[in-house]
């Protein structure tokens, strides 16, 4: 499994050739996605349909169970669900039965496939058309695919998110332009946004997804739509497919993925760039005041990505580009080269990107490079440290809020602090 | 299928981890796909070790499905026993691996591996963590241990053990081995071997040697001595010595299989228990409701401990492994209670919202439904948190095991002269419902008001003089208070709770 794949670089840019590499792959599967999207979505349920792996990853990952009955739950296989499918979909609608009658306020429920499902091939996306026929209008049941065999880590919401296309409402030619922020982000974050756009003046702002699952906004020919996360893109195929165009920018991380993506959106509705300038000027004066205090320490270090949630690349680019560190490889689990092509052209040029992963041949990388900092996830970072490398859990970035121009100080601090508590520590 | 929120117990590949990551020098081959890699972090992160578990993945993802996984599999053994060279190996498959049937164990058998290989046969869709942690040692006992190796002479030499059962990820495991190795060297007995945490290949064929079996953690180790009392010969010692009675017991037992005297011991090392719970302060533990809930060998264990030792009453006692479930029935019927086995945590927290206990000594489930419920609680088994692998040397096993477990189920009650003090101040407004325990500290939320309302089925009406009396009941027993009054209305056919009901139940439930 570990044949050398041919090196090829990525069309329109000036990076190193990328590396692919196939190996074993130390990576959560799309069910981790279950953790962010159920306190984003207030009126959904996540059914994962699978084993007591998938429910035991979830809780581990999840890494403290805060809630009593948190809004998702595992319907875990037995023996008796692989004998025979006609079982199995009968079991689920009865675990299904259960849960609704126990969840009254459910509106959405999100049956999710895992490798077990996928692998017995139990047709949950037929599993939920029964099931919606039988409980509507009170509920609607949806399905997507969170398997590991299917999908990596954010690649799970994707998946969610692409399954919620068909649900939006339509829009017709006569509609106003709308513009849609596509991506889960923290509620913080998607107000900040919506008030800066209103700023700019674009009047017609909705999020996919909204805080509830009733509300998903309308789309038609005149929506424009942004993607807030690298990871999107099949959701981004299905919303063009409902005859939406994404405007293409930078992700908005740092001052000048936020100005780009404001900028590229103001575009796109027609509005002048020296308005928006004037408008996120004393925002991006903010950032940089935040950003400046962490320069300082971030400046002229060398960091190390292993492949995780994709949002790898931008944050590189930014973490170059603003405060001055030396990106030695970033790896991403997979390079969509036509939503990166403009963050591949802001890489500072000569930057290692590698797709894919074989963990233990780049592990081999991450000490013969000793970078000041490795971001990895939680099973590699302990291992690390005890090594001497500092390192940052990658899935902090997925958890916290990043995006935008009041965040971009606090992404940079996640990035600090490990290096500021290697030099405090004494001991 | 079987919904679930949380569980008490991962699958059983996690179990074969477990046994694995504790060992020394070997590495486990787990056909799997992609994400299960995240058991890596129960080991990197919640135990804090600075190694990777070893544990290979063959990661396959669906385009692999198509095309040939038994191929990816038998390049992952190549390259891995290249890389680290292991002295053994354990094949095996995770859940959806099982599915796809590409037969792990055959795969290795035709490659003809330059090492001793384990195949492992666990049942995903059927078995639990534990289970697959006992088979797994098991497995490597049988496959591993050399026949020929027995016990010699035993004139001239001291008696020799094997301490069986702890694993990587085991609850207080490291300190556990530690106390009971210096218990069993007071009475004159060495260790043999420690397995499987700490143990190599080597060790594991020298099991034979020693005398006796000490199985001191029955979930994982049972069925590995259950194999070598019928390969050599060697009894076992299964009372687990938690808590001072239960210590001496295992004194005694060690000391008879092993021929020598346990009186001396017995004379000396006595744990501060018994006189931290003899001496005055410790009066206000008398009774104290406890809910005991985890594994069966320490739900056991521990109620043992606060009925003999501390003077609680146990209101409550469950485990979640149904595999030793007969133990702890038999000891719910010591104590009058109904035993509890459910790996359902929302069970739990009805049972233990019913029994209204002041301490709940649990498993890191049962720490959060008793934060919810604003009641104290103790961790005293697997599954834990980070917060329960301490820094501090604490075991539970032994006397020193006994002192830990005094302090650390007594912490989290209020302590005695301080509920003196809110029964005194109770309408002082430091003292009142909004303020918190001192020993609680920030962070914990105020129970929630449940005054207004009567219970689930009770007709009883709550008359003003007696509500406001009812607030003046600390909040911690108000609950208790509540029910039993209205359970004491509802037997008399009372419509309306008057101030007098209120305390003519507290006289009729007085303990």
């Amino acid at each position: 499994m570990n044949a050398p794949a041919a090196l090829k670089a990525p069309a329109g840019s000036d990076c190193a050739p990328v590396l692919k590499e196939r190996g074993q792959r130390e990576v959560f599967c799309g069910l981790t996605g279950i953790i962010w999207l159920h306190r984003k979505m207030q009126d959904a349920f996540f059914l994962v349909v699978g084993s007591r792996t998938c429910a035991h990853l979830i809780q581990s990952a999840a890494g403290v169970m805060i809630f009593a009955e948190p809004r998702f739950a595992t319907a875990i296989m037995e023996e008796r669900d692989l004998a025979g499918l006609a079982d199995a979909n009968e079991e689920l609608d009865r675990i299904v039965d259960q849960l609704l009658a126990r969840r009254p306020e459910i509106k959405s429920l999100f049956l999710v496939g895992s490798c077990p499902s996928e692998v017995i091939k139990l047709d949950l996306s037929k599993a939920a058309q029964r099931l919606s026929t039988k409980h509507a209008p009170q509920v609607r049941v949806l399905n997507y695919s969170g398997s590991g065999i299917e999908t990596t880590f954010t690649q799970g919401e994707d998946a969610c998110l692409e399954a919620l296309v068909p649900e939006m409402p339509v829009l017709g030619a006569d509609a106003p332009a709308n513009l849609v922020i596509v991506g889960s982000l923290p509620d913080i974050v998607e107000d900040q946004f919506k008030r800066l756009f209103a700023g700019i003046g674009i009047d017609h702002v909705a999020s996919l997804p909204e805080r509830a699952v009733a509300d998903l906004p309308g789309v038609g020919p005149n929506t424009r739509f942004l993607l807030a996360q690298p990871f999107l893109n099949d959701t981004a195929h299905a919303l063009t497919k409902r005859g939406a165009h994404r405007i293409d920018a930078l992700f908005p991380f740092g001052v000048e993925g936020t100005s780009n993506w404001l900028h590229a959106a103001a575009a796109a509705f027609g509005i002048d760039a020296a308005h928006v300038d004037a408008v996120i000027a004393p925002y991006q004066e903010r950032a940089r005041t935040a950003l400046a205090h962490q320069r300082e320490r971030l400046a002229g270090k060398t960091i190390f990505f292993m492949p995780d949630s994709q949002l790898e690349v931008p944050l590189a680019r930014f973490l170059a580009n603003e405060l001055g560190m030396i990106p030695l490889e970033v790896g991403t689990p997979y390079l969509h080269t036509a939503h990166m092509a403009q963050e591949l052209a802001a890489l500072p040029t000569g930057v290692q990107l590698s797709e894919g992963q074989d963990v233990d041949k780049q592990l081999d990388r991450v000490r013969s490079a000793r970078p000041d900092l490795t971001v990895c996830g939680l099973g590699l970072a302990n291992p690390l440290e005890a090594e001497g490398l500092s390192t940052k859990w990658a899935i902090e970035l997925v958890f916290s809020p990043i995006h935008g121009f009041d965040q971009a100080g606090d992404l940079a601090e996640l990035f600090a602090r490990p290096l500021r508590r290697r030099d405090v520590l004494k001991v | 299928m079987q919904l679930s929120v949380w569980t008490y117990e991962g699958p059983p590949h996690v179990g074969a981890m477990r046994v694995a990551t504790g060992m020394k020098g070997i590495h486990y081959l787990l056909h799997s796909p992609q994400g299960d890699t995240y058991a890596d972090l129960l080991f990197t992160m919640i135990e804090r070790r600075d190694q990777r578990p070893p544990v290979t993945y063959t990661t396959f993802q669906a385009r692999d499905l198509g095309k040939d996984t038994s191929q990816l599999f038998q390049d992952a053994a190549n390259d891995l026993i290249e890389r680290y060279a292991p002295d053994a190996l354990l094949v095996g498959a995770s859940c959806t691996a099982e599915l796809i049937q590409d037969d792990p164990a055959g795969l290795v058998e035709k490659m003809g591996l330059p090492l001793p290989v384990v195949p492992l046969e666990l049942p995903s869709y059927q078995r639990k963590e534990h289970w697959g942690a006992a088979e797994t040692f098991y497995q490597i006992v049988r496959t591993l241990c050399d026949k020929t190796r027995t016990a010699s002479d035993p004139a001239g030499r001291r008696p020799l053990a094997n301490l069986l059962g702890p694993t990587a990820l085991g609850f207080r495991n490291r300190d556990d081995i530690v106390e009971v190795t210096g218990l069993l060297d007071k009475l004159g007995v060495d260790v043999n071997v420690v397995a499987p945490l700490g143990a190599s290949a080597a060790d594991i064929a020298r099991l034979g040697e020693a005398d006796f079996n000490i199985v001191i953690y029955p979930e994982t180790g049972d069925l590995a001595a259950d194999y070598l009392k019928r390969e050599f010969g060697q009894p076992a010692i299964r009372t687990v010595p938690i808590g001072v009675g239960a210590t001496q017991d295992f004194v005694r037992e060690v000391a008879e299989l092993a021929g020598t005297d346990p009186e001396p011991l017995l004379a000396e090392g006595l744990s501060r228990l018994s006189w931290w719970s003899r001496s005055v302060d410790s009066n206000y533990l008398t009774g104290k409701r406890v809910f005991i809930f985890g594994d069966g060998t320490h739900a056991v264990a521990a109620a043992r401990v606060a009925s003999e030792e501390m003077g609680f009453k146990v209101v409550g006692l469950g485990c979640y492994n149904r595999e030793y479930a007969r133990d702890v029935r038999a000891a719910a019927k010591t104590y009058g209670v109904e035993p509890l086995i459910t790996d359902d945590h929302l069970a739990v927290e009805s049972a233990i919202e019913a029994a209204q206990p002041e301490l709940v000594l649990g498993t890191q489930m049962e720490r959060h439904i008793a934060k919810r419920f604003g009641i104290g609680c103790s961790v005293i088994s697997s599954p834990v948190h980070v917060q329960d692998f301490p820094a501090r040397y604490s075991p539970h096993m032994g006397f020193e095991g006994a002192n830990v477990l005094f302090d650390e189920w007594v912490h989290p009650l209020v302590m005695g002269l301080e509920e003196h003090l809110l029964t005194m101040f109770r309408d002082d407004f430091e003292f009142n419902d909004s303020a918190v325990p001192s020993h609680l500290g920030p962070g914990h939320s105020v129970p929630q008001e449940q005054v207004a309302e009567p219970a689930n089925d009770s007709e009883a009406v709550w008359s003003d003089d007696a509500q406001r009396e009812l607030k003046k009941i600390p909040f911690f027993v108000r609950g208790k208070a509540r029910k039993n009054t209205e359970a004491f209305a509802a037997e008399r056919g009372v419509g309306t709770i008057e101030l007098e009901t209120l305390y003519e139940a507290k006289a009729h439930y007085a303990r």
